[in-house]
């Protein structure tokens, strides 16, 4: 059988890798070494024309289930990497069969979980990235998606403001469904607790954990902070009729998780003394895609509500409120995030993704401002930033092995099929 | 371990008319291995997932040993969905791997250490605990995943085509082993596939279901000699039954140019459904015979294997070619191209009714 590619409309130079080599006798050259999770197949990063792509092998069917449901995931806007073709009918220089690739695009400015726990290991970081986790799982349940082997090894983290949000990087467990059981629910929590727990042991076994960390607790926590997000996002709630602002405050609580409310059952009781509030379809992304339409930058959330935090100052500081939303966002734009965005040195612009560093020169402004008693203003607070901390920073637009964050007992994680499969 | 039951249970997707699951009744004793097999949507993976707690059970029950398990939690089971996740950790030693989920759980040392040994027996993995996954062979580390499960000393062991993912020659490694594994440990298992041969070599019990129902419960052998239906009659067996509409007047069937008498009950029903009737017979209980004594056939290929021969013809039923597999002698098969004449061997044929596919009286 000929070699196949089906593809989303992308990059054809995918066709010139090695595919009849078995993905594992892949020439170094070809390759990325970026840290790979603890995964059942052979994983390896190439770069072809200016991105890198993830290449997975495993059996065509496999590969192809995979693909259209990543693909089904980018049409509902879900965080999760973008699937880009999946090779089939590859045979070896023999005429022997070789498995199927499923290509998949690198996430610009991402971090495995080893990098940042091994770069940072700090029990807040470690908190933030189950924060994240456990939001990417609430999303990915109200949109009825059943993950199956939900783990650290199975996501990759971005910054976003401080925070951080999480991408699934892998779907092969995964099934789409309309709305989800409990049952499918508690059972894919009971698997992401297993296999957090079971990757923080594995750390702490390498001596890769801070002491600070306790595995089991900390797995803990995902289900805590799901449930908490769950029950604020979907529980119903029920007040006293004059408390009706309470239903605002509700919709403002969920906005600032992040979520958007698309729908509300409110039913009054039959003697009208008190309200049930139930949130019925929730999707995220409130903040980002405001800023999207508003300035065409596709960013993070939290960086997102920064981001119009700061539109929304600009607009009072030049007395511009009752100008079109549209106007004041296009100067804004221009005058201020551009600006900054610009004043970066080429050469630093690996250090960090253009809506982290805007986020980090305000965060700058503020410190400068506070010792100096007064508003430094924004391009005097950009230099400095760049000066005295960015300068100090390890990129981040491609972690590299060797510069942040690989584990220093194994460099290379280790695959259940590295070996086997030769 | 414990006896599994289905009680009428069922399952009605939102939206949908017809049930995925319609009130299936099964008994699975104790320690038993109960193979689901059936053609894709036959609903055999969504009864395995009602058992798990991964579906919702709309009518009927589900019971583990005495226990209604139809409203409980996943966790609260005591079950494990075996190979849903068996990536193994580079830093932890063999005994950790398997014995961590354990630790999550809460359970004390010693009896991790204990359960974890134990399990290590069964697997022969007994002097391997305190080596790191990176020096064992593939084939220890698939053991070492399985051992994650067992130690959980669950009462049922649930797998969804755990198979599907390796290769022709792997799979029929890991079919055996599992099977050899299952009848080690005792531990009552539902196995889902939808390979028959699978079904057959591995389950103690075989449930074929098709459309949501389920069509017949049987051992392997039984279900191969006695297939309660026309669609499991064609489902079980490889070469498939030849499934043959055939005239039948007056107590005799009429195969080719051979007759054969069937029981009054059998005649009485062909009679009432336009004197036909479906014949089922197996490729190795077809007979070559002499020149119109059976159903003419054209051989259109000849497989050879050595002792025997799978012989691939057309024969003509009602002005309609229609396919034809025998099972003949190696050393004497007919030729490409010839004209053979075919026949059942005496008491190996299988009747069915016309109009509702069940089994008759031969």
């Amino acid at each position: 059988m000929a070699l196949q590619l089906l593809a989303a409309p992308s990059d054809p130079s995918l066709l010139d890798l090695p595919w009849d080599v078995p993905l594992e006798q892949w020439p170094a050259d070809q390759l990325v070494p970026l840290p790979r999770g603890i995964s059942r197949h052979v994983v390896r990063f190439v770069r072809l024309g200016g991105n890198v792509y993830a290449v997975k092998e495993v059996g065509e069917q496999i590969a192809m289930r995979e693909y259209g449901l990543l693909r089904q995931l980018e049409r509902r806007d879900l965080p999760a990497v973008e699937a880009v073709g999946v090779l089939s009918g590859r045979v070896d220089a023999h005429g022997e069969p070789l498995d199927a690739a499923l290509v998949t695009r690198h996430l610009q400015f991402s971090l495995p979980y080893r990098a940042l726990f091994s770069s940072t290991l700090r029990h807040e970081t470690a908190v933030r990235l189950l924060d994240a986790l456990a939001a990417l799982l609430v999303r990915m349940h109200t949109a009825g998606f059943y993950w199956g082997d939900c783990s650290f090894s199975n996501t990759l983290f971005r910054r976003d403001a401080g925070a951080f949000a999480a991408y699934l990087v892998d779907a092969e467990t995964g099934e789409l469904h309309g709305t989800l059981s409990d049952g499918q629910r508690n059972y894919d929590l009971d698997l992401a607790r297993t296999n957090i727990a079971g990757e923080l042991l594995d750390l702490e076994a390498g001596g890769l954990l801070h002491e600070s960390i306790d595995p089991v607790e900390t797995s803990d926590r995902v289900l805590e902070r799901y449930c908490s997000l769950w029950d604020e996002l979907l529980g119903a709630e029920t007040f006293e009729t004059g408390e009706r602002f309470r239903i605002d405050q509700r919709i403002r609580r969920l906005n600032d998780l992040g979520f958007d409310v698309a729908e509300l059952t409110i039913v009054t009781d039959i003697d009208g003394r008190s309200v049930r509030l139930e949130p019925k379809v929730v999707d995220a992304g409130h903040h980002s895609r405001r800023l999207l339409r508003l300035t065409g930058l596709d960013v993070e959330e939290n960086q997102a509500r920064r981001l119009l935090n700061d539109l929304d100052a600009y607009r009072a500081a030049k007395d511009i409120q009752n100008e079109d939303e549209e106007i004041v966002a296009h100067r804004w734009v221009t005058e201020s995030f551009e600006p900054v965005v610009r004043a970066v040195p080429k050469a630093l612009r690996g250090k960090l993704e253009p809506a982290e560093i805007f986020h980090e020169v305000l965060e700058h402004r503020w410190f400068l401002s506070e010792r100096a008693g007064r508003d430094v203003g924004l391009m005097p607070a950009t230099r400095s930033y760049v000066e005295d901390v960015l300068t100090h920073k390890p990129d981040e637009e491609a972690v590299l092995g060797s510069r942040i964050g690989t584990p220093t007992v194994e460099a290379e994680p280790y695959s259940l099929q590295d070996e086997s499969s030769a | 371990m414990a006896t599994v039951t289905f009680d009428k249970a069922t399952r009605l997707f939102p939206g949908s008319e017809k049930p995925a699951v319609d009130k299936l009744d099964i008994e699975i004793g104790d320690g038993e291995f109960l193979v689901l097999v059936g053609p894709s949507g036959c609903g055999k993976s969504t009864s395995l997932r009602m058992l798990a707690g991964l579906e919702d059970v709309n009518e009927g029950r589900i019971l583990i040993g005495e226990r209604d398990v139809t409203n409980l939690a996943p966790k609260d089971r005591d079950i494990a969905m075996v190979f849903q996740n068996y990536a193994l950790y580079p830093h932890m030693t063999v005994a950790e791997n398997m014995g961590f989920a354990l630790k999550i759980a809460g359970e004390p040392k010693e009896k991790i250490r204990e359960r974890v040994v134990e399990a290590a027996k069964i697997l022969d993995l007994e002097q391997f605990l305190e080596r790191k996954p990176k020096a064992l062979s593939g084939g220890q580390r698939q053991r070492v995943a399985m051992g994650r499960a067992i130690v959980r000393s669950p009462q049922v062991f649930l797998m969804d085509e755990p198979l599907s993912n390796l290769d022709a020659k792997l799979r029929v490694q890991t079919r055996s082993q599992i099977a050899a594994l299952q009848r080690r440990l005792g531990v009552t298992t539902v196995y889902v596939t939808h390979d028959q041969i699978e079904a057959m070599t591995m389950g103690d019990r075989v449930a074929v279901l098709k459309d949501g129902i389920l069509q017949q419960v049987d051992t392997p052998r039984r279900m191969y000699d006695h297939p309660d239906n026309v669609f499991v009659a064609g489902f079980i067996g490889s070469p498939a039954m030849n499934l043959l509409k055939l005239d039948a007047e007056g107590g005799t069937l009429h195969f080719g140019g051979a007759t054969m008498p069937i029981p009054r009950e059998t005649a009485e029903h062909a009679d009432k459904a336009g004197r036909k009737i479906t014949v089922g017979v197996r490729p190795e209980d077809m007979d070559l015979v002499g020149e119109g004594q059976g159903l003419q056939t054209v051989v259109n290929l000849v497989e050879e294997l050595g002792a025997d021969a799978y012989v691939y013809g057309t024969a003509e039923v009602d002005g309609q070619p229609h396919d034809i597999i025998a099972r003949v002698d190696g050393r004497k098969p007919p030729a490409k191209g010839e004209q053979v004449s075919l026949a059942p061997k005496q008491g190996h044929l299988h009747l069915f009714s016309t109009t509702s596919g069940e089994r008759l009286p031969t």
